[in-house]
């Protein structure tokens, strides 16, 4: 009995050495030369791993800065300071760009219609995969909160509305929220955007109203209001077009559903 | 009589055998990497090469070590030391030699660890007493099979992607495992070709 005890100890911290022995020789075989100055931006980088960027990890980001002249500023989380740090080591002036935030393109929560209880897997990809929506609407938002989930900052926090909000302080634009949503509720917006239509559904008004209080009917009364030209109605939803906006609120004032929003 | 043997065991790999249709190893790979062919393609090579790989240390490693030493109950965490070295020992080959390659699978590649079907594969060779070339030979046949299957997969979701699918069948992973199993029941016919033992 001892014996096999032993034996099999034995065998297997042999094997681990052998293994761990050889995986050691391969790293210094195979190892890579790699630019030093991917390694000093990566320090500079926040660590965060958050995948904002687009790429992989902070490493990834580094290693794209410095060797496919990735944009000195593609890290939305160490925002400004970070990029003029790294543009001192690479030897590049950098600009001041607005922050971005994400911002909820849904009105319809508690007054949308809900189809029936959802009591599966918590979180709104799990809900779609299920069925096209718990919600009347297939476009809104399903309120499970798989965004809030997926923020790694604790900028997003589920109201009692059944949305998610954003708090700016703790925000970093990574965008990860954003990539989370299944469902596409949330878009990067500037503060600088004034206006902005709470809703996403291409649905034709009448089946709008039959689901949702607060859904755009595509009445194009706020199309007709514009004296800027900014607003378009396509498959019966209002866009604006944020360069030619001036923020002058008069389409949300003549709007039935009053879901254009002037911040 | 070699040569027939190992045309057998050849096609029971690939066909009678396959490893993700018949006896569903891997699944997670045949459902998450098939999104499209290129990545699916770029999966199966490593793991053809790592299935083969993993067969023909493992068999030195069961018949000149463990049942020597009468420890055969520990051939599964054994293999799956094997399997992880050998996995890592790639993924260093890969990225210095061939960084496009590492680049276009990407985590895929890491992934292959905890793959099923490779420890299936070399547990399987264990279990019906191959000689060293017939491991071998298993190995790549397990892993041409997933390949196979793979490809078939992959095939389909990129071409049914831009067609309608009723509501009632679903999208995305409902999607694919109600393919798989259309697959899998058309598999089950190669039973005949090679009877199963």
């Amino acid at each position: 009995m001892t014996d096999v005890l032993v034996n099999s100890i034995a065998v297997l911290a042999g094997l681990g050495f052998a293994v761990g022995a050889m995986l050691v020789a391969a790293s210094r075989i195979f190892k890579i030369d790699s630019n030093p100055l991917i390694d000093e931006v990566a320090e500079l980088l926040p660590g965060a791993n958050c995948g904002g960027c687009g790429y992989a990890g902070c490493a990834a980001c580094a290693e794209a800065i410095v060797e496919s002249g990735a944009p000195i500023n593609s890290c939305p989380v160490g925002g400004f300071d970070t990029a003029k740090e790294i543009g001192a080591l690479m030897g590049q002036e950098v600009t001041e760009s607005e922050p971005e935030y994400p911002f909820v393109r849904c009105n319809g929560g508690k007054s949308c219609v809900t189809l029936f209880d959802y009591e599966g897997v918590d979180g709104c990809k799990a809900a779609l995969m299920l069925c096209d929506s718990r919600k009347g609407c297939s476009y809104g938002c399903l309120g499970l909160g798989t965004c809030v989930r997926a923020c790694q900052f604790d900028a997003l926090s589920m109201g009692e509305d059944g949305f998610p909000h954003v708090n700016k302080n703790l925000c970093t634009s990574c965008g990860n929220c954003i990539a989370a949503c299944p469902n596409e509720i949330l878009t990067f917006a500037k503060d600088s955007e004034k206006v902005h239509v709470l809703c996403r559904s291409h649905d034709k008004g009448k089946q709008v109203k039959a689901v949702c209080e607060n859904g755009c009917i595509g009445c194009k009364k706020c199309e007709k209001e514009c004296p800027e030209g900014a607003i378009k109605v396509t498959n019966f939803l209002a866009e604006i077009d944020q360069e030619k906006c001036t923020g002058c609120g008069a389409c949300a004032a003549v709007c039935p559903q009053g879901i254009i929003e002037v911040r | 009589m070699v040569e027939k043997a190992l045309f057998t065991i050849l096609l029971e790999g690939v066909f009678v055998k396959n490893f993700l249709l018949i006896q569903f190893l891997g699944l997670c790979s045949f459902v998450g990497v098939t999104k499209d062919v290129k990545s699916a393609s770029g999966m199966s090579g490593a793991v053809v090469f790592v299935m083969a790989l993993a067969a023909t240390v493992s068999f030195v490693l069961f018949n000149y070590v463990l049942v020597p030493l009468k420890l055969e109950f520990l051939r599964t965490i054994a293999f799956i030391v094997v399997i992880a070295a050998l996995v890592q020992l790639v993924e260093f080959i890969v990225r210095k030699h061939v960084p496009a390659l590492y680049r276009s699978l990407g985590i895929y590649l890491p992934l292959i660890t905890t793959n099923c079907a490779v420890l299936g594969a070399v547990l399987l060779n264990v279990m019906n007493d191959y000689n060293f070339i017939q491991s071998v030979t298993f190995g790549v046949a397990a892993g041409l099979g997933y390949t196979v299957a793979m490809l078939m997969m992959a095939g389909i979701r990129e071409r049914s992607n831009i067609v309608n699918v009723p509501k009632a069948v679903g999208r995305g992973v409902t999607y694919a495992l109600f393919v798989a199993t259309i697959m899998s029941m058309s598999f089950v016919n190669f039973f005949g070709v090679i009877p199963l033992d």
